[in-house]
């Protein structure tokens, strides 16, 4: 194909720059056609969403890159990139009653998420260290502003600047990582770097440290975790949704990459490290969130655990652990989007709550809502048959597969600890006399509501597609 | 050779007829009287047709043949982890138990759950579905699919149904059960990477090595021993029990805790016969401290489903200890045990149930003079209360008499004690039905107390004839089991003498 410039293929990026002409064409109609586009605006970037996400699973099969290797498609990529712009597309959907008042017809919205997108593909194709940081700068930045969306709330202000100063630091850690690595192995490439890292040395360790901290940052894992509550408790809870689902994907997915391309050699190394902060995560998640009220603050822990859970299989540092990743990221993104939008449908006469105690005897006033989120909060804790199980099941095969019992022991340990607060919410939904009536859900949350219990409840009886898929992109990494 | 035969999946039917009455349930609405009457119906019809396919199960069964037999295949999960289901000698009593107690719990509910009828009918149908499967499922990762399920609609018909302390005493069981579970669930893995499948038939014919069997027994003890419940973790029982509704105490005690020991006896015993035997002397004394201290605590209790509560642990205890003596007679002894426990605690729990639906309250000193009142009532709940003691010509007896003799020839002094255990189940349950049953009948509470409805006689007559049907001729359970139990006691016994055979080599 004679698609180039300057040398270089366009074919592997054509999905990104799809993306962004469509973000550019977007913010133009806003631009001109003012606060009145904005429902027009926030449609179209759902069909764009959908349109890239189409363009990327048409690309020819098999390993592309582009840019000297700078920029990889690969199974890895194109599964991740599904997951990232599915969940993007959901939380616009979500975000539609939240456009909708008057003082908030923010058409930049839209077009944020879709730039955030963008970050988030081309972190997710990075085959080197320079082509991270621009991924992970795009996403970020478009994230911070989201943040702050709601712009008279000062809470939402608040969580907007925390997360830019944190994020801020954080990518300096991760900047000031990657210069030590290109330091000691003269390269930024993963596979040079992986070439020249046949042996782990002071330097490099301490390169790899930084890297993993400003990466640990962006997927909330502890130590490096405190902005996840303040953030998700400020931001507007369409925000919330879509930091707890897309970004999460991206980062999930850079994390892997570096990894297990660049650092295999140096498994013993890294694998302490990673080993250490899923331990971490995993108690510190079950553990803090049992004292919460604020369910959104909740979900901010549940989602510390559940990174902690996913890291036991990058651990294992084999495809098997990399497959378990990809699998319960997945599943995560399905019932973290399904949790908050059932946060999203709950208001009362017009008011948005997020008090846990709200949730009395909903299974008395809303009996659908009530059953979708208590089957996802058994779902959270991995209980069986829900969908959640699965992907414990596979992170845990790794693990105990690369001999890490002692990790396993402890992560199922937490997870019945964990147990506790989801159980707590269904006891409060189901247990509890019942409140005042909420409102009626609105269509489109309430779709998004059905179609991730639904995915959730009836996950067990056709596993098989997802758990292939995640193998064939696991696979393609090594 | 059998799959040939057959020309339906019949153990799926049965194993997935409940799911299908506890979606008619939630289709056909209704307003709140004629949705909660349409709900009872449909629940009653689901379980009685459930009941009903399940016989075919045992027409069609062939006793003499020790193989798992019904059995049905196709691809799920991945390779090695497949939905496989079949049955057994072991499985099928239990499968059968759980069919036939059902519509009992749906027409003991009948009149006494008055709120959420719906949502309640539906919980016990996907409870059955849930419980059927683990008895039926053929491979590791659907076994631990259903077993761990169940929690979920138990954890809210306690929580929902149940008694002042329903809170608490929901959250305890279930998050006992999950910490005994998730262990289980890394010795799955374990198992699933040593040999490459979790397919039970093909785990079942691999010597597993001696270590493994070890970190393995003890991850499904954990399991095991919390679902049964084993002496010293089992104090979540008398909690839940209180607190649930009737209908939940009686498939707590009755189905539930028979997970544990159709655990044992499917997994920790052919799968891990080394480790068995080494542990036999733990299990041992857990049964015997179980069977003789959980009878002196059933003796100071106030209330009366806590009683039987405590006695069901004691009476576990004689499963336990029969399994792990590994004879035949300890063996048929414990699966004879569980079935007769599970009509007969079933059906003390609806007897509690006759009695709290009347006056709405279970304290032992609240009754006093029943028979006066209520002669029928006084017959039935003896009957149940002797079958409870192991009198002969009960079905308790069989039992319990079948486990001592099993475990008399293995270990003497274990034996012995828990010989005990039948004198004190005597001194309790004697004592419970002189406090509620006999003496004159002083409170004035009770001085309008009416006898068994036809409703409740309809539920218990079924259950006094079984108890004393196979209390006289016991024939029909040991002869279904028959065949898998002696399977099960030569595979044990040829890996014990495999190994000793080759420690005697020098």
């Amino acid at each position: 194909m004679t698609f180039e410039i300057a040398g270089y293929q366009l074919l592997p990026v054509l999905p990104e720059l799809l993306l962004l002409t469509g973000g550019m064409v977007l913010l133009m109609i806003g631009a001109y056609g003012g606060q009145r586009t904005t429902g027009l605006v926030t449609v179209l970037a759902v069909l764009l969403l959908g349109a890239t996400g189409a363009a990327v699973l048409m690309l020819p099969a098999g390993r592309l890159e582009t840019f000297g290797g700078s920029f990889v498609l690969d199974d890895f990529a194109r599964f991740m990139k599904v997951l990232a712009l599915g969940g993007s597309a959901i939380t616009l959907i979500l975000s539609r009653e939240f456009l909708s008042e008057p003082s908030r017809r923010i058409f930049e919205f839209a077009v944020l998420v879709v730039l955030s997108s963008a970050g988030m593909m081309v972190l997710i194709s990075a085959g080197d260290l320079i082509m991270v940081y621009l991924g992970l700068e795009l996403m970020s930045l478009a994230l911070y502003v989201v943040a702050a969306s709601n712009r008279e709330d000062p809470k939402s202000n608040e969580a907007g600047m925390k997360y830019f100063v944190l994020g801020a630091l954080s990518s300096g850690m991760l900047l000031y990582g990657a210069s030590l690595v290109y330091g000691f192995t003269g390269t930024v490439s993963f596979t040079g770097i992986a070439a020249a890292a046949k042996d782990g040395s002071v330097g490099l360790v301490f390169g790899l440290v930084f890297l993993l901290a400003g990466l640990c940052f962006k997927v909330s894992a502890v130590p490096f975790h405190m902005w996840t509550p303040d953030v998700y408790e400020g931001a507007p809870t369409p925000v919330t949704a879509f930091f707890a689902s897309a970004p999460k994907v991206a980062g999930v997915a850079v994390f892997v990459r570096v990894v297990l391309t660049a650092f295999p050699d140096v498994l013993q190394q890294w694998q302490q490290i990673v080993v250490f902060v899923a331990i971490a995560s995993m108690a510190l998640g079950s553990f803090a969130a049992i004292g919460q009220k604020n369910i959104k603050r909740l979900m901010a822990y549940s989602a510390i655990a559940h990174i902690g859970f996913a890291l036991v299989g990058l651990s294992a540092g084999t495809a098997e652990g990399a497959q378990g990743v990809l699998v319960y990221i997945a599943i995560y993104v399905v019932m973290t989007l399904g949790a908050f939008s059932v946060i999203l449908a709950m208001r009362r006469n017009g008011q948005a709550i997020e008090q846990i105690s709200d949730f009395a005897g909903l299974s008395r006033t809303n009996p659908q809502l009530a059953f979708f989120f208590g089957m996802l909060m058994f779902s959270l804790a991995g209980i069986p048959p829900l969908a959640g199980f699965f992907a414990k099941f596979y992170v845990f095969v790794a693990a105990v597969k690369a001999g890490l019992i002692a990790l396993a022991v402890i992560g199922v340990i937490t997870s019945v600890v964990g147990a506790y607060y989801y159980l707590a919410i269904v006891k409060v939904m189901y247990f509890d006399p019942p409140k005042t009536a909420v409102d009626p859900v609105r269509f489109e949350v309430g779709g998004v509501v059905a179609a991730a219990g639904l995915l959730n409840l009836l996950f067990f009886v056709y596993p098989a597609p997802l758990i292939s898929a995640a193998g064939v992109a696991a696979k393609s990494l090594f | 050779m059998t799959a040939s035969i057959m020309t339906w999946p019949i153990l799926s039917v049965v194993t997935f007829l409940p799911v299908v009455g506890a979606l008619a349930i939630y289709v056909i609405r209704g307003s709140e009287e004629s949705g909660a009457r349409n709900a009872r119906w449909i629940a009653l019809w689901t379980t009685v047709i459930t009941f009903a396919v399940s016989l075919i199960l045992v027409q069609r069964f062939d006793p003499s043949s020790p193989e798992f037999q019904f059995v049905e295949k196709a691809p799920w999960l991945a390779a090695g982890i497949g939905y496989h289901m079949g049955v057994d000698g072991i499985s099928l009593p239990l499968v059968i138990l759980t069919t036939a107690l059902m519509p009992f719990c749906i027409i003991a509910s009948w009149k006494s759950v008055t709120l959420r009828v719906r949502e309640y009918m539906m919980a016990f149908l996907i409870l059955e579905t849930l419980m059927v499967g683990t008895f039926s499922a053929l491979d590791l990762v659907l076994f631990y699919l259903f077993f761990e399920g169940s929690l979920i609609p138990m954890f809210l018909i306690i929580g929902v149904w149940g008694g002042p302390r329903r809170v608490y005493a929901t959250f305890k069981f279930f998050l006992y059960t999950l910490l005994g579970s998730v262990l289980m669930l890394l010795a799955i893995i374990a198992l699933y990477l040593q040999v490459g499948t979790t397919d039970i038939p093909t785990l079942l014919h691999s010597n597993l090595p001696r270590n493994l069997q070890t970190w393995a027994w003890l991850a499904f003890f954990a399991s095991f021993a919390v679902k049964m419940p084993m002496w010293p973790v089992h104090t979540w029982l008398p909690d839940a029990h209180v607190e649930a509704p009737t209908a939940g105490s009686v498939v707590l005690a009755a189905i539930l805790l028979k997970m544990g020991g159709y655990g044992f006896l499917r997994f920790s015993l052919p799968m891990f016969p080394l480790a068995s035997a080494d542990f036999a002397p733990l299990i041992f004394t857990l049964s015997v401290i179980a069977i003789v201290y959980t009878s002196l605590v059933a003796l100071m209790q106030e209330d009366i489903k806590k009683l039987i509560a405590y006695s069901s642990v004691a009476h576990m205890g004689f499963v336990t200890m029969g399994i792990f003596a590994g004879t035949t007679q300890g063996i048929a002894g414990g699966v004879f045990q569980m079935v007769s426990h599970g009509i007969v605690s079933g059906a003390l729990f609806l007897c509690v149930g006759v009695v709290y639906d009347r006056m709405h309250t279970r304290e032992i000193a609240a009754y006093g003079g029943l028979v006066n009142r209520m002669p029928l009532y006084a017959m039935v709940f003896m009957v149940f209360t002797m079958a409870n003691v192991g009198l002969p010509g009960t079905s308790g007896f069989i039992g319990e008499f079948l486990t001592l003799l099993g475990t008399f020839r293995v270990n003497i002094p274990t034996a012995t004690v828990a010989t005990l255990g039948i004198i004190l189940s005597a001194c309790y349950a004697l004592w419970l039905y002189r406090k509620v049953v006999f003496g004159a009948m002083v409170k004035p509470s009770l001085a309008s107390i009416k006898d068994l409805t036809w409703r409740e006689g309809v539920t218990l007559a079924p259950l006094v004839v079984l108890t004393i049907l196979f209390g006289v001729y016991p024939k029909p359970v040991l002869d279904m089991s028959a065949a898998s139990v002696n399977l099960l006691v030569q595979n044990y016994a040829s890996a014990l003498t495999a190994v000793k055979a080759a420690a005697l080599l020098p």
